[in-house]
């Protein structure tokens, strides 16, 4: 199932549930998966045409009158083209605005470099007051939803829209604070957010035959990041390697940076090598952008011999 | 009973000179351009508590020009929601009064605005809101002129009309000057009424935005729009630095001045006809 079909059903639930859950688009509604629950919750779904900032600060002013509004767009147009909005009218007026923001990275394909954020979690990270949670597959996202709409405050979601193979089973439990531990080992610690953790268990897997055991640590909230998890893995294994479909200047590498900056503890990147995007489809862009499997598996091995 | 507006609003002029020339600078031009509005707002015409600030289904007003805070600050301590002492505190280390409103410090303050344009957005979604809720509250909001220019005002106020927020009242203190220069000059955004209509709001034009009864009598039919198909606009004439010669003269120059504890109790002198 698309990510964005499992995202609007929950929505779906969540409006149901609650007449105040309300969502509201910049004329992408159908790019979100959106477009049909305008039917069906008329007064709860509000398209405010391509007008991103005048969104956003509409929903901090909903937020100010009770409702708990979601906020949609590409990933680019949710945070580097509102950031002042999401930074005044949303964080520092304490509202409660949920940020959606679909096709970050290198998964806005044939939408070109425009349309890439590299540096949506850079943009956020830096505003005081906003989490910011990427989901890896439809299990961890349908087990968010409920737990970001009750969450009060601002949250900045980073969402791939369409397949994404699967991760967690079902008796997953999400704590959105809480770095998900999916592989243990001794020799490299991995974290990793969004689409490419499928491949970083795969890598773990070989890795591990030739003698080499990676820790996976799955990253879904990158701000506040998961200090005690990240820094007790990186103790144990002596080795660190990020992975992320964002810059590695702002995003998972420089958080992870920080958590570990007292630890004298080598921390490698693999990400997008702070240049812009451009148009493609995913295995070409992962060819030229450096992050196919491959280019995991050697980073990988890498940084587990750099300690 | 009448109410005395001329005793009203020298109250809150002074008051505004009394808490910014305590500081010794501040952002005078574009608070006593809007003295009379907000009297009228909140000594007449918004229904409030000042015991029960966060009463539901109040009618709410939203500073868009945030720097307006001073003003807003001075009329809500005129109004009873806190002391007037408070007032000396202003942008002090530690304040609950600072330059730009904040809901989140202030008693009586309803949104958080400082941002050009965001605030007027924020109003949008707050009588959106009210109109969901169906509570019959009425949404105010002030704009400046040179706010005016920003992209965000004007895709609120296309959505405003769309959406038929008739429960929407905004007033534009239409004084002229902004920092840089006149208004005109820097950037021109006349003619307004006339684009304001375009967008699809009513528009009610105040010939003298600093005479009480005017804006009374606009803010009334104003409401009288309430339940048809569009939000109002009205635009006060209003001149920056109002009641006070020597800052009207400084011009573009009064946006953000200087004051000294003199100046500052000359002026009220001036205000009360003491001179």
């Amino acid at each position: 199932m698309e990510m964005r079909a499992v995202y609007a059903e929950c929505l779906a639930e969540l409006m149901t549930q609650d007449r105040h859950v309300v969502v509201l688009d910049a004329d992408l509604a159908k790019a979100s998966g959106t477009r049909k629950l305008y039917e069906r919750f008329p007064d709860q779904m509000f398209d405010c045409g391509v007008a991103e900032s005048n969104m956003a600060s509409i929903a901090a002013g909903l937020s100010s009158y009770g409702f708990k509004p979601w906020i949609e767009s590409f990933s680019p147009f949710a945070t580097r083209r509102i950031c002042d909005q999401i930074a005044i009218s949303i964080s520092y007026a304490k509202q409660n605005v949920k940020i959606v923001g679909t096709d970050p990275g290198i998964s806005a394909e044939l939408n070109g470099g425009t349309h890439m954020s590299m540096e949506d979690i850079g943009v956020v990270r830096s505003i005081p007051g906003v989490v910011i949670f990427e989901p890896v597959d439809e299990t961890q996202l349908r087990a968010a939803m409920p737990v970001l709409n009750s969450y009060y405050g601002p949250v900045y979601m980073r969402l791939f829209r369409k397949v994404t193979p699967d991760v967690f089973g079902p008796d997953y439990r999400f704590d959105l604070f809480r770095a998900d531990t999916l592989r243990t080992g001794t020799d490299l610690t991995i974290c990793v957010s969004g689409m490419f953790t499928r491949d970083v268990l795969d890598v773990a897997d070989e890795l591990a035959a030739e003698g080499v055991n990676c820790e996976v640590i799955n990253v879904h909230t990158i701000k506040p990041i998961d200090r005690e998890t990240v820094i007790a893995s990186a103790r144990r294994t002596g080795a660190v390697l990020t992975v992320e479909n964002h810059n590695v200047v702002g995003g998972l590498h420089s958080a992870v940076c920080e958590a570990l900056a007292l630890e004298r503890i080598p921390v490698s990147a693999l990400g997008v090598p702070d240049r812009f995007g451009e148009v493609g489809k995913i295995p070409y862009l992962r060819q030229a952008l450096g992050l196919t499997k491959e280019d995991i598996r050697a980073a990988a091995r890498k940084a587990a011999a750099a300690k | 009973m009448s109410m005395d507006w001329k005793a009203c609003c020298r109250e809150i002029r002074c008051d505004i000179l009394r808490c910014i020339g305590h500081l010794g600078v501040g952002h005078i031009g574009g608070c006593l351009s809007v003295v009379e509005l907000l009297a009228v707002l909140y000594f007449e015409e918004m229904n409030i508590d000042p015991a029960d600030p966060k009463k539901p289904g109040r009618d709410r007003f939203v500073c868009s020009k945030g720097h307006a805070g001073p003003a807003v600050y001075a009329t809500l301590s005129n109004r009873g929601y806190f002391d007037k002492a408070e007032l000396l505190t202003l942008n002090q280390g530690g304040t609950h009064l600072p330059s730009h409103c904040d809901m989140n410090l202030t008693r009586g303050i309803d949104m958080t605005t400082g941002s050009l344009g965001q605030g007027f957005s924020c109003a949008v979604g707050v009588a959106l809101g009210s109109k969901l809720e169906r509570d019959g509250a009425t949404i105010y909001t002030l704009i400046g002129d040179g706010e005016s220019q920003e992209g965000q005002i004007w895709e609120a106020a296309m959505f405003a009309a769309a959406k038929k927020l008739s429960n929407l009242i905004a007033f534009t203190d239409y004084n002229k000057l902004q920092i840089d220069d006149t208004v005109a000059k820097v950037n021109d955004i006349a003619p307004l009424a006339d684009k304001w209509r375009a967008f699809g709001w009513n528009v009610i034009e105040v010939a003298d935005g600093n005479d009480a009864g005017q804006v009374s009598a606009a803010v009334k039919l104003a409401k009288s729009c309430r339940g048809g198909e569009k939000p109002t606009m009205v635009i006060l004439n209003t001149v920056k630095g109002c009641g006070v010669k020597w800052i009207e003269e400084l011009g573009s120059g009064n946006h953000n001045c200087n004051i000294s504890a003199e100046q500052a109790e000359a002026a009220i002198r001036e205000i009360r006809g003491e001179d």
